[in-house]
């Protein structure tokens, strides 16, 4: 009977643990293309190079203190030690070396997986370009003309380049399962390049604040196999629900759609049209 | 109900404006709790106001404080002003916290706007309004003891920077009852808070609170700088000042030099929206990234400025409670030195995602990583000072071991965001606001509550409560761990910070422990505060008014607590560190001196206060548009600042015979005092007088 209630209680408490680590699932930890998977390799790395860095202050610490506590009569008591060359070396140059280590890392690193860097491939990218608005994305394909709010399907394996721009404050978009995140700001126009290894649907979102909707500006990124990402395609062109000026008026509105929504066809220029918008002298947005 | 009240009187004030027209419209839960805070303000204040008058108090406050040049008194007022602003902002957070945790995929128990507000008060009365005022008050008081000196050097202008920051905390105060503040999060970046996305009154609070705050962080920086210059007493030489007078000066560099950027970047914002300038505009020619460049080039060394001070007050308090002196003073100055320099070349890695070239962003994540060297060189010292001392673990003792080894794991957390790809994937989640929280809790609220605990002795004459101090220690910690180790997992699963609602149930076990840990950190505070009612009750059991209940090491503990006005009867000659010290061991503390001389103290001056109070006035009439007001507060300033000048008799003298008569009485009572070993500090055998092995 108690060892029952004991292992109850043990269930209790390693249910949220369990149910818990499924969370880094939603992140990096769990990559599901080339450049998340390349981060969190680093990130290993890096994690064993910081144990060796931390490690000695958190051994140290509570051992010195607690050896040299006033009431342990056997410790040495010297006042007058102050300092010691040897020591001294010992706490500038190796923590010295290891930075100048990790530096040749965090140098190649970057430059590898620098945002603007085209991702080596048999194909050429496939050309995206996303508008932050309050509180949606809208995703535009120039290539294929169509354009989709709050959903992004792209095929497997072929490299991503996401142009970006805002149509109001900057917004910050991030996918962490495939890659980090770059700003996107009005009049100004940043990227993305990124690639999915799997079919699935991952999480993508802006992550820096904008306003009352903020929280619900989420969408998903689906990853089709080259034949579903043509079916889909075909579908979207199909829907008959062109992006035309009434759309576009409605992109300026402060709201979330309910559900992505699906354009089959969008304007050429759209994205120039938006990026420029606030050089538009017809356009009295201030005041 | 809708519509400006009376716009050429009250500007663009509304009935709306105040939560408790909202809340009685609209009584919805969040709107009640917009009206509770209010409420608390209002009753809090005339409570004050009530009690104060009753107990006929108000002369006293006046003469003995508000107008006092005094630096020890400026700091005690600082301190106070670092506790009330915090136990505002420890409630933002624990509020915040609560939402989280119920609004996963519900919609919690506030509103997305007044969360919003919740956590740009928080960070802005944190940083602002609790860290600095806290630092520059444990500066105020213990720097000019601990360098022989009387006075800081500009001790009205040390005045006027109090209450400039009081002026500003008033801001933040008022705009919980009147109008609602920013949503734009502690930095306001633009262009989310010009006037096309935010038009409403809360960026204005935002801007002038904090503007008024960095120009008092400013003038007291230009003052702790020249205090140190020219203020130390006969053969206090630089290499023999207390660590924490180094990183006061590092700290008061930092704050000339880092400061104004922010008031720059405040005032521009301010032209955008009171002028149409366009300088962070989307339109005609503005630049946000500007801005961001601007408030990181004051925000990054901003961080040291907070840091610093605690890095000093824990070399002192390793050094007193190993009854050791520091290990490597030199290397220390060295590396605080560094810490101090390198800290204006990191700022970009505020903003990796921004889309400037991998070079640049490689540069200066490397920068960011050195600087990880000094720091650790630091702790490794505060190490070596314990090694072969004799530790006692006191309350802020408790604190700095605590801190040694939770601030190493906020460096680490420090070094993966300086990798830039890694940077790319947590910049902006709860990974972020789990490292700022892991510095700066350790490294700036530990160091401040260590610094409370050690010096309090000195300020009031009695010792803390020991008891109380533990508990309260206890929960900071456990508290803090519970609350910001699961943040850091969120963020890796990419959870967004500010966010108001969750989507993920699987957010939900992390949101509950860091919930409980909110209300840890709660039970914290509440301890300090009792802490201090039964240390206040009990303070006859544990007077130390001999002045040096820890065998201290420095000038500070060498003269009765609390100290004269004038802190030291005749000002002292020093030939070495740790001065106090050396003198106990070599039997010349304590000689009485030979003669006694008049002392000049400079006298009480309204001007602090009256610029105090005209400048929030002008910022409140600023935020609301009521220009006649703004005119009229400028203009008073003006004539406070001029007509200041043309008063010259701004000292009074201290007899010789009055000196004598209160240090007599000090040293009547210090040879009273039974002397205690280090094993009975703690105990009411304390009476502040240390018996010196011999
Ligand atoms: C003592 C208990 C504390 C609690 C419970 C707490 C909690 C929080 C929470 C929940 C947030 C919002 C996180 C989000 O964006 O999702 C936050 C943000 C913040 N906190 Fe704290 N915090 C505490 C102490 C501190 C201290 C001591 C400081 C600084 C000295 C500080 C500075 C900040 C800053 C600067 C922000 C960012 C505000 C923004 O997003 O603009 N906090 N805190
Ligand atoms: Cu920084």
């Amino acid at each position: 009977m108690a060892a029952s209630r004991f292992l109850g209680l043990i269930a209790i408490l390693a249910l949220p643990a369990l149910s818990g680590c499924a969370v880094l699932r939603l992140g990096a930890m769990d990559a599901a293309g080339p450049i998340a998977e390349a981060q969190r390799n680093l990130y290993f790395l890096l994690a064993i190079v910081l144990i060796f860095v931390a490690g000695p202050v958190l051994v140290l610490t509570p051992l010195i203190a607690w050896h040299y506590r006033i009431s342990n009569k056997h410790s040495t008591f010297r006042p007058k030690w102050v300092f010691s060359w040897w020591l001294e070396g010992l706490i500038w140059i190796p923590p010295a070396g290891i930075v100048i280590g990790l530096s040749f890392l965090l140098w190649n690193y970057t430059q590898r997986l620098d945002p603007y860097r085209p991702i080596a491939a048999s194909q050429p990218p496939l050309e995206i370009q996303a508008v932050a608005l309050d509180w949606k994305w809208l995703f535009i394909y120039p290539e294929e003309h169509i354009a989709a709010m709050n959903e992004l399907a792209i095929p497997v394996s072929r490299p991503v380049r996401i142009s970006l721009t805002s149509g109001t404050v900057m917004q910050a978009m991030l996918i962490p399962r495939l890659a980090g995140q770059i700003y996107a700001m009005a009049g100004m126009r940043t990227e993305l390049n990124l690639a999915a290894s799997q079919p699935g649907v991952y999480r993508g979102g802006n992550v820096q604040f904008n306003g009352t909707g903020f929280a619900k500006q989420k969408f998903d990124v689906i990853a089709l196999s080259p034949s579903d990402y043509e079916g889909w395609l075909a579908a979207v062109r199909a829907a008959a629900n062109p992006l035309d000026p009434s759309a576009y008026a409605q992109l300026f509105e402060k709201t979330t759609p309910a559900q992505p929504i699906l354009f089959s066809s969008a304007p050429e220029g759209l994205f120039q049209k938006i990026l420029s918008r606030y050089q538009d002298p017809d356009m009295k947005v201030h005041r | 109900m809708n519509g400006a009240i009376s716009p050429t009187i009250l500007g663009r004030l509304e009935w709306l404006s105040l939560p408790f027209v909202r809340a009685w419209q609209n009584p919805t839960p969040d709107e009640l709790i917009g009206a509770g805070a209010a409420t608390i303000v209002v009753v809090g204040m005339a409570g004050t106001i009530a009690l104060i008058t009753a107990l006929g108090k108000w002369r006293y406050l006046w003469r003995d404080w508000f107008t006092s040049v005094d630096h020890k008194k400026i700091g005690i007022m600082y301190v106070v002003l670092a506790f009330v602003m915090m136990s505002r902002a420890v409630v933002e957070g624990v509020l915040m916290r609560m939402q989280q945790a119920t609004a996963i995929n519900a919609p919690g128990i506030v509103e997305p706007d007044h969360f919003a507000q919740l956590f740009s008060t928080h960070g802005s009365i944190m940083i602002f309004f609790m860290a600095m005022p806290f630092l520059t008050g444990m500066i105020n008081y213990v720097m000019p003891l601990q360098i022989g000196s009387r006075d800081v050097a500009f001790p009205l202008l040390n005045s006027i920077s109090l209450w400039l920051t009081g002026g500003a905390a008033g801001l933040m105060m008022v705009s919980l009852v009147i109008g609602q503040f920013s949503t734009g999060g502690w930095s306001g970046y633009p262009p989310y808070t010009e006037l096309e996305f935010s038009p409403d009154v809360g960026p204005d609070y935002w801007i002038w609170a904090v503007t008024l705050g960095s120009i008092g962080s400013t003038l007291s920086g230009l003052n702790f700088a020249v205090t140190i210059y020219k203020m130390r007493c006969a053969g206090m030489t630089m290499m023999r000042m207390p660590l924490f007078c180094w990183t006061t000066l590092c700290t008061s560099i930092l704050m000339i030099f880092a400061m104004p950027p922010l008031t720059v970047a405040t005032a521009m914002l301010a032209l955008d929206r009171y002028l149409g300038f366009h300088f962070f505009t989307n339109d005609l020619g503005g630049n946000m990234m500007n801005y961001a460049n601007l408030f990181w080039l004051f925000g990054h060394p901003e961080v040291y400025i907070l840091i610093l001070p605690a890095f000093g007050v824990y070399s002192e308090v390793v050094s007193t409670f190993s009854s050791k002196e520091l290990y490597g003073y030199r290397s220390m100055v060295i590396a605080t030195m560094s810490i101090a320099v390198m800290s204006f070349t990191v700022w970009l890695h505020h903003f990796f995602t921004m889309g400037q070239s991998a070079s640049i962003n490689a540069a200066f994540g490397i920068a960011t990583m050195a600087i990880g060297v000094p720091t650790g060189v630091k702790i490794y010292d505060w190490i070596w000072t314990m090694f072969m001392g004799q530790v006692r673990f006191t309350v802020p003792m408790l604190y700095s071991l605590a801190f040694m080894m939770t601030f190493v794991l906020g460096g680490l957390t420090g070094i993966i965001l300086a990798f830039p790809p890694l940077d790319y994937l947590v910049h902006n989640t709860l990974f972020l606001v789990a490292h700022f929280h892991n510095m700066l809790i350790p490294g700036l609220l530990y160091g401040m509550l260590a610094g409370y605990h050690y010096w309090f002795p000195k300020a009031f004459g009695f010792r803390l409560n020991e008891k109380w101090g533990q508990l309260a220690f206890g929960c900071w910690v456990v508290g803090f761990y519970l609350a910001f180790m699961p943040l850091y997992v969120l963020g890796a699963a990419g959870m967004a910070r500010r966010t108001a609602e969750i989507f993920e149930p699987a957010f939900r076990p992390w949101l509950y422990v860091a919930g409980i840990g909110a209300l840890i950190l709660l039970a914290a505070l509440v301890a300090l505060f009792v802490q201090l009612w039964v240390s206040i009750r009990e303070r006859e059991a544990n007077r130390v008014d001999a002045g040096d209940p820890w065998d201290g090491r420095g000038l500070e503990w060498s003269i009765a607590g609390p100290p004269p006005e004038y802190n030291f009867a005749v000002l002292p000659t020093v030939s070495g560190g740790d001065p106090f010290y050396t003198s106990k061991r070599n039997g010349d503390a304590y000689l009485p001196p030979e003669r006694y001389e008049n002392i000049e103290v400079p006298k009480n001056s309204v001007v602090g206060p009256l610029l105090g109070v005209f400048s929030a006035a002008t910022g409140f009439a600023l935020v609301w548009h009521m220009w006649w007001l703004a005119i009229l507060g400028m203009l008073a300033i003006i004539i406070t600042v001029i007509a200041r000048s043309f008063i010259r008799d701004t000292h009074r003298i201290v007899s010789a015979t009055e000196v004598e008569r209160v240090d007599l009485a000090w040293r009547d009572k210090l040879f009273a005092s039974r002397s205690i070993s280090r094993e009975m500090e703690t105990t009411s055998a304390n009476q502040g007088f240390a018996e010196v092995a011999a």
